[in-house]
């Protein structure tokens, strides 16, 4: 293929993914919607040991979303088989648009962008491997959708070769793995929302939103997943001070971009504590885990298109 | 650990002393102190900061002259470095150390002491079960026995049940982490007092020697003498750089890298090296890193006789990414003074009304914009002086001229003549000496497993107590405790149910708990 035509099927990919995940969006949202309208009726589930009270017992059997209602269940197989599919699209379109550029497809905004979008599904639909998470399909669809359309949108830009700081197999390190940090901080920004959500409800005796877990069963799944994202983003960062010491000499300067990271690195720290500090493992903990995710987001589009910083390099 | 008393302040000073430790070292505080860490580094990403970008931080300052200063007084320009700053994070180490010194002297005792014995009643653990099993008691327990120790559970057997705990690891972990951040603090304090840091622009075919004077920037650690300098110098020869030409961001720098010899002391062999933006050269644990590069416009200054008082290449700093770059020609032992301010495009705009400013970085139209003046320069006020400004303020300007290469401009007031014959480049390189930097990956590698260890490693307690009733059947009754988030002891309980008791799937169960070891 010529790199017109390399360039025009990467659009394309990444066009018709975003297509995809619409159709997926509006699947959930169907399912969304039609739960709402029915009480969820919780199945006793059958259990064969003699345990005094416990409900942890039940967790796996019960985790999921026990519902009589078919069509809501039906469209969210079908939000998530389309997810999978845009997924694999907007994958193509990463990997076409690295060929295109000769190298990996981490050189700008734009770039970065439909990349992330990829871990945001990518983080999700690993999880929906390992357990059913077809509720919060809707809240990862969507922010996979606005982060493509502002990559298409604002951050377009034609390939071009990389900027001499960005020539190191750092930027392959450390970039991954933030990459997956922006898809599992998403993803427990979601399900903080999530568990606030139903925190409320709860507290005022309501069964609020249909199909998704307990205010505690989201809290652990944020947890989890941030329990997981945690050392990556440390990584991540030790990574990036790496490699400033071998393009800037220090490895660390308090760029703004440094700045931010550090900040993001703070708040999720914070949340791990609040997990185990009585009187804020409730609603303070989901609400600390939505203020790292801000953190992140403002140092992934604020300090890029606002600031000026060293690492302003990529021409947005 | 976690679970908080409420303390009611004591009398005394003592107590006092005692209560404020106490307050300063709870994890309430930890966490009130680490959002004061996160709040108190947003300011620095907002000002420009001295250390990164001094003429910017001048530059507010003087455009807000009301506010500016007080900026200015409460740190805002050096937030890294303020007061404030660092009394949050001191606050927040002090609370560190005062946390983890008792709990790793908690952690040593219970690493050899053994767990806790069986609560009196079992059943009123959340997580328990009570059963009826066809073997003797004894041999129920030694079942339970066996198996956890295979399973390295830490046991204690008492005379008729068994407690075991497992994945001490997780607070050995924690504890290693909160050390490591301690060990990067010392590290960063080590490169601050005894690094050092200094920059210096060097032109082609020009060389550097390590010392103090050569540097146009410096900045040294507290206990770093001139002295301790290593005794290197090196030569630029040649300085290569290309930019992006297609249209997707034109002008961006696609390669840049500079050739140099260089002597590890004066009169070693010379060695020669390629140094680019990833790989900078070391020598003697310092090192030289490629950061910035320019132009260096060639003038000949003539006088009314047509002497040659100037002729050189001057290093004109680049102002913005297509390189529109400013500097002086100072001629001060002419009578009167006469200096030029100058303004370098490499690539000039073709319509005129964008004025003086570089459409391209790369030298396709190089041009100069002079403005020539005439008058005192200020030199013999003493004050030291930037070769990069000139002091007009007692001088006359004679007039502004463009120059292409090659053309002369005779001055308007028959005082001489500047020529602009050509150009050189020049390279900026900052060298650096950092002996903390290693420590501090150490202590980030320590933190990263201390981490690992910490949010994956469950620790848990079971124990299972096994007693004969009065009908001689044997009730076995079993229970665990762990942390909310490590919630898969009911799955580890129910194991531990079929291996102890004579359910036939107990070969089943024990190969679905090693499939679950390996994970
Ligand atoms: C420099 C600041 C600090 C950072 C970045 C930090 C970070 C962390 C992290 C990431 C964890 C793991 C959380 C987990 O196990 O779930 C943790 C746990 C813990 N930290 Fe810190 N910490 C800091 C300061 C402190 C201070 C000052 C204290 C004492 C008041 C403290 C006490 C604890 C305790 C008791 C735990 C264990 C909680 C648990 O087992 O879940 N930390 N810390």
């Amino acid at each position: 293929m010529s790199a017109t035509q390399l360039a025009a099927a990467s659009n394309a990919a990444v066009y018709a993914s975003m297509v995809t995940l619409t159709f997926a969006m509006v699947s959930f949202a169907i399912s969304f919607a039609s739960g709402r309208r029915r009480v969820a009726v919780v199945a006793p589930v059958p259990h064969q040991m003699n345990s005094s009270g416990s409900t942890a017992v039940l967790t796996r059997s019960a985790g999921g979303t026990p519902t009589n209602d078919q069509t809501g269940i039906r469209s969210a197989n079908i939000g998530m088989s389309l997810t999978w599919l845009g997924f694999v699209v907007l994958l193509a379109g990463v990997v076409l648009r690295g060929v295109w550029a000769g190298r990996v497809p981490w050189g700008n905004m734009y770039e970065f962008s439909i990349t992330s979008a990829l871990g945001i599904l990518g983080v999700f639909l690993l999880i929906s491997l390992r357990r059913d998470v077809r509720w919060l399909g809707l809240f990862i669809v969507i922010p996979a959708l606005l982060t493509l359309g502002l990559a298409v949108t604002v951050l377009y830009t034609e390939a071009a070769q990389l900027v001499p700081a960005l020539k190191s197999y750092w930027l392959i390190i450390h970039v991954s793995a933030a990459i997956i940090c922006a898809g599992a901080f998403t993803l427990a920004a979601s399900t903080a929302g999530l568990a606030l959500v139903q925190s409320r409800a709860e507290r005022r005796g309501k069964s609020g939103l249909a199909r998704v877990p307990s205010a505690e069963k989201l809290r652990t799944l944020t947890y989890r997943v941030l329990a997981f994202a945690f050392p990556l983003w440390t990584f991540a960062v030790v990574a990036g001070a790496i490699w400033a010491e071998n393009a800037w000499g220090r490895y660390w300067g308090w760029d703004p971009k440094e700045t931010w990271a550090f900040i993001t690195w703070v708040i999720y720290a914070a949340y791990l504590h609040a997990r185990s500090t009585v009187g804020w493992r409730g609603d303070r903990a989901s609400w600390v885990a939505i203020a790292g995710w801000a953190a992140f987001i403002i140092n992934y589009f604020g300090v890029n298109i606002f600031i000026n910083s060293l690492h302003s390099y990529s021409g947005v | 650990m976690s679970k908080q008393e409420l303390i009611l302040p004591p009398m005394g000073a003592l107590g006092f002393v005692r209560y404020t430790w106490r307050q300063l070292t709870s994890m309430k505080t930890a966490l009130i102190l680490l959002f004061l860490l996160a709040i108190a580094s947003v300011p620095g990403s907002i000002f420009p900061q001295r250390g990164n970008n001094p003429l910017r931080v001048n530059e507010w300052i003087a455009d807000s002259p009301v506010s500016g200063p007080i900026f200015d007084a409460l740190g805002f320009f050096d937030v890294y470095s303020s007061p404030w700053f660092a009394a949050v994070y001191l606050l927040l180490f002090i609370s560190l150390i005062g946390c983890v010194l008792p709990r790793t002297k908690v952690h040593w005792r219970a690493m050899f002491a053994p767990p806790p014995p069986a609560p009196r009643n079992l059943l009123r653990l959340p997580e328990s079960m009570s059963f009826e099993a066809s073997a003797s008691a004894d041999e129920v327990l030694a079942r339970g026995r066996k198996y956890l120790s295979d399973k390295r559970w830490r046991l204690l057997v008492a005379e008729n049940s068994v407690a075991a705990e497992k994945g001490y690891l997780r607070e050995t972990g924690n504890l290693l982490f909160h050390f490591s951040l301690i060990l990067i603090l010392v590290a960063i304090a080590l490169g601050g007092l005894l690094g050092w840091k200094g920059n210096v622009i060097v032109r082609t075919g020009q060389g550097f020697s390590n010392t103090l004077t050569q540097y146009d920037a410096w900045g040294g650690g507290r206990f770093t003498g001139a002295s301790r300098l290593s005794p290197f110098s090196f030569t630029l020869d040649k300085f290569n750089v290309e930019f992006e030409r297609s249209e997707a961001q034109r002008g961006a720098p696609k390669l840049f890298e500079a050739d140099v010899t260089y002597r590890r002391v004066p009169g070693a062999d010379a060695e020669n090296v390629r140094i680019e933006v990833n790989t900078p050269l070391e020598i003697d644990g310092a090192k030289v890193f490629l950061v910035g590069h320019g132009y260096a416009p060639h003038f000949v200054v003539r006088d009314a006789g047509g002497e040659i008082t100037f002729d050189d290449n001057v290093v004109f700093l680049p102002q913005d990414g297509n390189f529109t770059s400013t500097g002086v020609v100072k001629i001060p032992d002419s009578d009167p003074q006469l200096g030029f301010q100058g303004i370098f495009v490499p690539t000039a705009a073709s319509n005129n009304l964008r004025g003086p400013i570089s459409i391209f970085p790369g030298p396709d139209d190089p041009a100069v914009f002079m403005s020539a003046w005439r008058g005192d320069m200020g030199l013999d006020s003493g004050a030291p002086q930037s070769v990069y400004r000139l002091d007009t303020a007692a001088m006359e300007q004679i007039g502004i001229v463009a120059l292409r290469q090659g053309q002369t401009w005779t001055l308007p007031d028959g005082s001489g003549s500047i020529a602009f014959t050509g150009f050189e480049r020049w390279a900026s390189f900052q060298i650096a000496f950092d002996p903390g930097k290693e420590i501090a990956l150490l202590g980030a590698v320590l933190a990263i497993t201390g981490l690992l260890l910490t949010l994956f490693i469950r620790r848990r307690r079971v124990w299972i107590t096994a007693t004969t009733n009065t009908e001689g059947v044997t009730v076995v009754n079993l229970a665990g405790l762990a942390r909310i988030e490590s919630a898969d002891l009911p799955g580890e309980l129910q194991l531990l149910c079929s291996v102890v008791s004579d359910l036939p799937d107990t070969a089943s169960a024990r190969s679905t708990d090693e499939m679950r070891e390996q994970k």
